[in-house]
């Protein structure tokens, strides 16, 4: 039989605020155990939460953003249960009333495709410790500088059919944040976590099969193996005539497997209330009206514009539309080139391939748009060639300053002086005469072919440096002459 | 001079009549002789308490001294006073020592009062007779054999007998008014959201309410002024201003209606009380006050509705109390169900275990609909009972208890009798009222509290209605026959 695969998936984003959720604590990653918790965040007696506006601001912003319902009173509730790096024995989440409702979320697949995820909701909760189980002997340490870190959980419909569908949304809600800088989206610092709720079922069935959930995943590789594991176990289960158990299961990175948790660390009943030492969060018209104003230009409407403004295929506007970075680079380099074009093709081919290989971020490039942009102008003005700009490149990317001093220092400048081309190709007429009787001997078909001998030729001699086109016409007419003339 | 009130008291130490170390080393002599049996403190500072008295003194000897300088006061010890132990009457926390103050406290501290020491409760403030406290039950001064009431029983007792000029207390559902009335102070459970939760050990959220509690409506004016405003580190703090409550006392009761819940007038009430309620309600009335028969509808509502509310409130707020960070651990826990199980079961007395379990109980799925959200419904139906109530008059009166005090272990045995002391009580936590207790008379030596409620943020009117009752009566002065006896100094 074969088995439609239906995956939901719920995003742990942490929020790119300075202080925490609840309190003032700092929430820089990688400082010392416990020296960014204060009282409120090991929840001594007596402390009470104060809600972080940013925390709100970044929340509505991401709702904004995929165009979802805002929720104009939200309330915040307790899930209660009892782990040794919770704190107060509760987390303070959002239940029934969460802060951003129902929204859409298109995805582009690499085929070119797109499919429209659904969002169920967005709510805000404060994350917990950590538990420090290596460096204790048969002891646990608690770390709680994470204590009570903003996160917006992202929860998406059962709309996704493959783990390739799975990381094309990811990705997608990955650019997204960073648009909106509301988050670092850093996965290795746990920024962007993840939980897949999987089921199948018989190809065209409507209704929904048995899922398991795997917990935390935290990288895109590993959702992709993830679901692809869990989707064969369950499919294995299901043809031998089994059925799926539903329960919550954990990915092993190691083994490539997912197994189930133990029962311990699976709480069932969380006992959610409201919590009462918060009052709910009431949005006005006005501030949210004010935030939509300031958002930001997101992917799908800059894509839009870079192949409507600038003439870009859509594959290449979604490429550089991935991060606002890049784009904003890009349109940097197209609007002090003059050549959009070009700029595009520049940027794709050897910057990004250039900081590909070795592995740095856009925003990290030894090469600033100024420079790059300078370079594409002497390749327009005819300067230089497009080969001798790869040279450029490579010595601008190696820290020697910009197009022009490269050019001027190592002497690349294109010799476009017809009296001395003419003279490299007089020389080279004269010292290849087969070629020249060959030539003078072909039709005019085959004499299109036979002139890029001669043009390479005078390449060499000069370095690469002869303007091309000068060259090529002055063969034309030499060649053609000498022909009339004998 | 530990007889004064503290209106008299600022004056005397305002004219030099004495330092304010005289005074709280006159406190704590006499907590020294008489506490012994009223274990009314659980702790007692002298030492940073003569420090406090000293720099009160030097401030007094200037022109810029706070309205409170020199004043020696108890705090309940619910709330967190820097470097000072914080118990809330639990072994739980018998060893926590506080690095901050409760807004509360840092507040007098500001205001100038010199802190004595930390009184005794139920509890985590769980239950009306004080005798659930780790540290052992606090007795009444009027008939050491009763309870002072509770859960604010210390700070009552000790202001009773003299062992402090004022206390703070905490109110979740009764518990400064219930103990004001059965130790014959006065005490006011203010609006909720006037005064800061922070640093007070919660109890149930959306109900506890700190206050003062003194020997007059005066002095709880005094004490409420200094307490009260916004506080940005509590959300359920309220951003509005803070009135001159002893300005406002001089209010005439001319015209002023006051409505008689027919509900509190039943067969709970006790008859001897009720005569004493109705005496005091005609002192009022010849003041110039109207009494107008009103109905709560839904008084009976407000025991059930509390208690579903408070201790499932109660059952998360007290699950950060479970070993891992500070307060009671365990022995050599042997896993970690072992050392929450454990420390839990050995740091919690019966009640608290009681009220732990019916609080999960009622939130748990399957029953959250069937109990919390259930009572929530009738917490609405009280308090629109209320605000329908102050259409048709200025406050409200009544007993503040069924009856006087009553013997130590009387209760005990029965969760549910000691849950009817607070049914006059319960409800206005409820709906978030301010409301006070005073006193009106004895019945067989032991005091009786007249209640007045009023509607929110009407501290200012209470107050005053106190104090026109209490010029023309003499209720208040009357003092425990062991302190009479003792005869003071001042």
């Amino acid at each position: 039989m074969s088995w439609e695969t239906v995956i939901g998936l719920e995003v742990h984003l942490q929020l790119a605020t300075q202080s925490k959720i609840f309190s003032g604590s700092s929430t820089r990653f990688g400082a010392e155990p416990n020296t960014q918790a204060s009282a409120v965040d090991l929840a001594m007696p007596g402390m009470l939460p104060v809600l972080n506006e940013q925390a709100v601001r970044f929340a509505v912003m991401f709702g904004l953003g995929i165009d979802a319902e805002i929720g104009r009173r939200s309330v915040f509730d307790r899930k209660n249960y009892f782990y040794p790096d919770l704190p107060k024995g509760y987390q303070i989440s959002q239940f029934a009333e969460p802060i951003v409702g129902r929204g859409e979320f298109e995805i582009t697949l690499e085929d070119g495709s797109t499919r429209s995820i659904g969002i169920t909701r967005a709510h805000l909760e404060e994350d917990a410790g950590k538990s420090l189980h290596e460096d204790f002997h048969g002891q646990t340490g608690i770390d709680l500088n994470r204590a009570g870190t903003p996160l917006l959980e992202i929860v998406s419909e059962p709309d996704l059919r493959s783990a390739t569908e799975a990381v094309a949304y990811l990705k997608a809600l990955h650019s997204l944040v960073l648009y909106l800088g509301i988050s670092d989206g850093n996965m290795a610092e746990g920024s962007m976590r993840c939980d897949i709720n999987l089921s199948l079922r018989p190809a065209g069935s409507d209704t929904l099969g048995t899922r398991a959930e795997i917990k935390n995943v935290n990288s895109f590789r590993f959702v992709e193996k993830a679901i692809q594991f869990e989707t064969l176990r369950q499919a294995d289960i299901l043809e031998s005539g089994g059925r799926v158990v539903q329960e919550t299961r954990l990915y092993d990175a190691e083994r490539d497997e997912t197994r189930p948790m133990r029962s311990k660390e699976v709480a069932n009943d969380y006992r959610y209330f409201p919590e009462p030492d918060l009052l709910p969060v009431v949005l006005e018209e006005s501030w949210i009206a004010q935030l939509r104003s300031e958002l930001p230009e997101l992917p799908p409407a800059k894509r839009a514009r870079f192949v409507s403004d600038y003439g870009l295929s859509t594959y290449d506007a979604g490429v550089l539309v991935d991060s606002r970075a890049l784009a904003d680079y890009f349109e940097a380099v197209a609007r002090d080139c003059g050549d959009a074009k070009i700029a595009a093709n520049w940027v794709q081919v050897e910057l990004l391939g250039q900081l590909n290989r070795e592995d740095l971020d856009i925003t990290r490039s030894p090469v600033p748009p100024t420079q790059l942009a300078g370079l594409i102008r002497r390749i327009l003005d005819d300067s230089i060639s497009g080969k001798i700009a790869k040279q450029v490149f490579e010595a601008m990317w190696q820290g020697e300053g910009d197009a022009d001093q490269i050019i001027e220092s190592r002497g690349l400048k294109q010799v476009s002086d017809s009296g001395k081309l003419e003279a490299m190709v007089d020389a080279v007429i004269k010292d290849s005469p087969d070629q020249v009787a060959q030539y003078r001997a072909a039709d005019a078909g085959k004499q299109k072919k036979l002139i890029g001998y001669f043009v390479g030729q005078v390449m060499k001699a000069s370095r690469g440096q002869a303007n091309p086109g000068m060259v090529n016409q002055l063969l034309a007419r030499k060649l053609g002459d000498n022909q009339q003339d004998a | 001079m530990i007889t004064m009130t503290v209106a008299q008291l600022i004056q005397a130490l305002r004219d030099r009549e004495f330092s304010s170390v005289e005074l709280t080393r006159s406190y704590l002599d006499r907590i020294a002789q008489r506490d012994g049996e009223l274990n009314s403190y659980i702790s007692v500072a002298p030492e940073t308490a003569l420090a406090e008295a000293e720099a009160a003194d030097r401030l007094l000897a200037g022109d810029s001294a706070p309205p409170l300088a020199g004043i020696p006061i108890a705090h309940k010890d619910i709330f967190c006073t820097r470097g000072l132990r914080t118990s809330c009457a639990s072994r739980m926390l018998d060893n926590f020592v506080p690095p901050y103050d409760a807004t509360v406290v840092e507040r007098l501290r500001h205001a100038g009062c010199v802190t004595l020491g930390k009184t005794n409760m139920d509890e985590f403030a769980m239950g009306s007779s004080s005798e659930s406290s780790y540290y052992g039950a606090c007795r009444n001064p009027w008939d050491s054999r009763c309870v002072p009431g509770g859960s604010s029983g210390g700070s009552a007792a000790a202001v009773a007998a003299d062992l402090a000029a004022a206390a703070t207390g905490t109110d979740t559902g009764g518990s400064i008014r219930q103990p004001a009335a059965l130790c014959g102070i006065t005490g006011i459970k203010p609006t909720y959201g006037r005064v800061s939760r922070l640093g007070m050990i919660a109890f149930a959220s959306s109900l506890d309410q700190g206050g003062p509690m003194a020997r007059t409506a005066e002095d709880c004016a005094i004490l409420l002024g200094a307490m009260a405003g916004h506080d940005a580190r509590d959300s359920t703090s309220m951003d509005r201003p803070v009135p001159d409550y002893r300005a406002a006392l001089s209010l005439s009761l001319q015209g002023l209606r006051i409505g008689l819940p027919r509900e509190w007038f039943g067969e709970q009430l006790q008859s001897a009380v009720a005569d004493r309620i109705r005496a005091a309600l005609r002192e009022l009335e010849a003041l110039g006050a109207t009494l107008v028969d009103i109905d709560l509808a839904h008084s009976e509502l407000s025991i059930p509705a509390y208690y579903i509310i408070a201790p499932a409130e109660a059952s998360t707020n007290l699950a950060r109390y479970d070993g891992v960070r500070y307060g009671h651990r365990c022995d050599s826990p042997r896993d970690l169900h072992d050392l929450y199980t454990r420390s839990r079961e050995e740091g919690f007395g019966d009640e608290v275990q009681r009220r732990i379990l019916i609080g999960t109980y009622a939130l748990s799925s399957g029953y959250y609909d069937a109990f919390y959200k259930k009572a929530q419904q009738a917490r609405r139906l009280i308090r629109q009972d209320y605000l329908d109530a102050f259409g048709q008059v200025d406050i409200i009166a009544g007993p503040t208890t069924p009856g006087p005090a009553f013997r130590l272990g009387e209760k005990t045995d029965d969760p549910v009798a000691m849950y009817l002391e607070d049914i006059y009580t319960l409800g206005v936590n409820l709906a978030g009222l301010p409301a006070l207790s005073m006193p009106a008379g004895q019945v067989d030596g032991l005091p009786v509290g007249l209640q007045l409620v009023g509607p929110h943020f009407g501290e200012a009117q209470l107050l005053a209605a106190a104090h026109q009752l209490q010029l023309a009566t003499d209720w208040h002065q009357q003092r425990p026959p062991a302190t009479a006896s003792t005869g003071d100094a001042a």
